[in-house]
């Protein structure tokens, strides 16, 4: 691997994660409206995935969405004008948090409905084969979203047609306001893929290192037009399902755990870097320095920008003929 | 142009094989559209012509195949989602109502789908209460989507031709006692635009607004209040999202009497909007209040007497007009 992968890995985890402190410290202060769901301890699974794509392959994202959006190379500092409603935001403030879309980018969109995602990144990856231009279309979702219909009903299309589809399950452990081992008849999800015919892969997905290897393999299947696969990304959901989510359902202590340096993914990659001699402490600390300051430059931008007119409601609810 | 008459599943089928050779991104997709050629044999001949890539046969999973069309039609081609039955599109609101009809807007304009749903629906046939809904003003109520309900094979193929050639989601319902129905069919190509009304017969006295084979009944009872010397307008809304009330209110203006004809439920119907509609552009202009022949409040029944009670009628019509004179 090389040394511009480690850096970009490392470098979008902590953009990632600054991102969404700042987006916390905005909705805590009544800046933001609705509702947003924080990635915090799950980067590595989006980093890891999409350092495996290229720009031209495509993703689909969830509710819980600003870290895939940034992992595929969304500019954060038009998430961050997005989510604070602001007319230079990715969607000119109409879709806010669980709505941003860069199609030049190939991301196919957050989505507010949990598995929505799942047929577009379907349809995505029959475009693929449809054209057969070698694109992979990687559908994120969570483990709540795992007994939706409609992962079942796309998986059986997957597997028969051998789209280049990549199935990854962040398994954060909660779906919504409960731990989903409460809703699964079995809980070895990786099952769920044996009965369509392709492979599921269990990984550790705060390693994020891990995770680029599943993914990798899982990308060069798809191209070589030997189907889905299934990634079951091993997680935890350090916040709450909102912010603001008392989260009285959860065990006491167990988010602290999964804070620790032997759990947090940045924690974790940050000293495999060090103890690789990849990166010194300096470097690091620059690198991290900068990454706060283009945050803090994101909210700067977002703040000073202008609320959309009241006349653009009318625009965009259909296109040209 | 020279016509020639053939069949409404001929005509749209024709729209499909014309638009499938134009645009290599167009392809259809459903249960059965493939080898068997369609439930209606609306697809029949794609699957020879363009192969299994271009028709393609599905598990019957309407919320799946749904969604692979709006996550196809969003990366950039354009598919024509083939729902066997209006009924079982309930299986498929989620990607239709929720994505469909919505990306566009809530990613600011930067996306297009351009996804036809063509589907079947309405009663008379004795399939019972969930294979003969008429769902129109379900999917006219949602932003986003057009809805267009064509009365004549000529209509149908210009219709389907500019559906598929749309930038965005269009429900296009056809009606199944209306496959079998034959009509002229110019030779060449044309198209018939989306939003714009059509007088299917001119008169004085009043008028009557339907769409699908509502018009067929309106027709056929203008004709029988014709011998009464009443001298009945018939306009065929054909798109009812976006609706043409520009023709609607010109009639309107000119008869001063309006009879609205929709197979729909009474309650919430599609029949109600165009009422409201009327009432709040063209009030003046009316000497009798606005009368809505739709169907009654009931699942459609099986047994023939009662789906009879059940939908509008040649009848109704009939006196709903002799009603307002």
């Amino acid at each position: 691997m090389s040394e511009t992968l480690f850096y970009d890995m490392y470098r979008k985890m902590v953009l990632i994660r600054a991102f969404e402190e700042q987006a916390r410290e905005l909705y805590m202060k009544n800046m933001m409206r609705g509702a947003t769901h924080m990635y915090i301890g799950e980067e590595a699974i989006a980093v890891g995935v999409c350092a495996a794509l290229n720009k031209e392959d495509t993703i689909t994202s969830t509710h819980r969405g600003h870290g895939h959006c940034l992992a595929k190379g969304g500019d954060p500092k038009l998430m961050m004008a997005e989510l604070l409603g602001r007319a230079t935001g990715y969607c000119k403030g109409k879709g806010g948090s669980m709505h941003i879309a860069d199609l030049d980018l190939g991301i196919l969109g957050a989505n507010g409905i949990v598995g929505g995602g799942v047929g577009i990144a379907a349809g995505a990856a029959f475009a693929a084969k449809y054209r057969n231009d070698g694109k992979v279309s990687v559908c994120f979702f969570g483990d709540g979203a795992m007994n939706q219909g409609n992962f079942f009903e796309t998986a059986n299309m997957a597997g028969l047609w051998k789209l280049p589809l990549i199935y990854v399950c962040e398994r954060n452990r909660f779906a919504e306001f409960s731990y989903t081992d409460r809703y699964f008849s079995d809980p070895d999800l990786t099952k769920r893929a044996i009965p369509f015919g392709f492979p599921g892969i269990e990984v550790d997905g705060n390693d994020v290192l891990a995770v680029y290897g599943v993914a990798k393999e899982a990308v060069v299947r798809a191209r070589r037009g030997e189907g889905p696969t299934l990634i079951v990304a091993n997680t935890y959901r350090i916040m709450g399902h909102t912010i603001g989510d008392p989260l009285t359902y959860r065990i006491k202590g167990e988010a602290e755990e999964w804070q620790d340096p032997a759990h947090d993914p940045i924690l974790r990659f940050r000293n495999y870097l060090l103890d690789h001699q990849i990166f010194s402490e300096s470097q690091l600390e620059e690198m991290e320095a900068e990454l706060h300051k283009e945050i803090a430059s994101a909210v700067q931008f977002a703040l000073e920008s202008p609320q959309p007119e009241v006349q653009i409601l009318w625009d965009d609810v259909y296109g040209k003929d | 142009m020279s016509e020639r008459t053939i069949e409404f599943r001929e005509a749209l089928n024709e729209a499909l094989h014309e638009e499938m050779e134009r645009d290599p991104n167009v392809f259809i997709m459903g249960i059965d559209v493939g080898q068997y050629g369609g439930v209606m044999k609306v697809s029949k001949g794609l699957y020879e012509r363009f192969g299994a890539l271009r028709a393609v046969d599905t598990p019957i999973s309407e919320e799946g195949f749904a969604g692979i069309g709006v996550g196809a039609a969003l990366v950039g081609l354009r598919p024509v989602i083939e729902i066997m039955y209006i009924d079982f599109s309930c299986l498929a609101m989620e990607p239709i109502i929720n994505q469909a009809a919505k990306v566009r807007y809530i990613f600011g304009g930067k996306a297009n789908v351009p996804i036809v749903i063509r589907t079947q629906g309405g009663g008379g046939r004795g399939n019972a209460a969930q294979h003969s809904q008429s769902l129109e003003a379900v999917y006219a109520h949602i932003p986003g989507l057009i809805v267009v309900q064509p009365s004549t094979p000529k209509d149908a193929k210009g219709l389907l031709k500019s559906a598929i050639r749309n930038n965005n989601p269009v429900v296009f319902i056809e009606h199944k006692l209306l496959y079998n129905t034959k009509g002229p069919v110019p030779e060449g190509e044309y198209l018939i635009p989306l939003g714009k009304a059509d007088i299917k017969r001119a008169g004085s006295d009043v008028t009557i607004v339907s769409s699908s084979r509502m018009v067929l009944l309106s027709l056929s009872a203008a004709e029988k209040l014709a011998e009464q010397g009443i001298n009945a307008e018939v306009v065929d809304m054909r798109t009812l999202k976006p609706l043409d009330m520009g023709t609607i209110g010109d009639s309107v203006r000119k008869t001063h009497r309006l009879v609205i004809v929709n197979e729909g439920a009474h309650t919430g119907g599609f029949a109600a909007e165009v009422m409201a509609r009327a009432y709040e552009e063209v009030f003046d202009y009316l000497d009798a209040p606005i009368v809505r022949v739709t169907s009654e409040d009931v699942p459609i029944p099986y047994n023939e007497k009662l789906e009879l009670a059940a939908l509008p009628s040649e009848q109704k019509i009939i006196d709903a007009a002799h009603g307002l004179l």
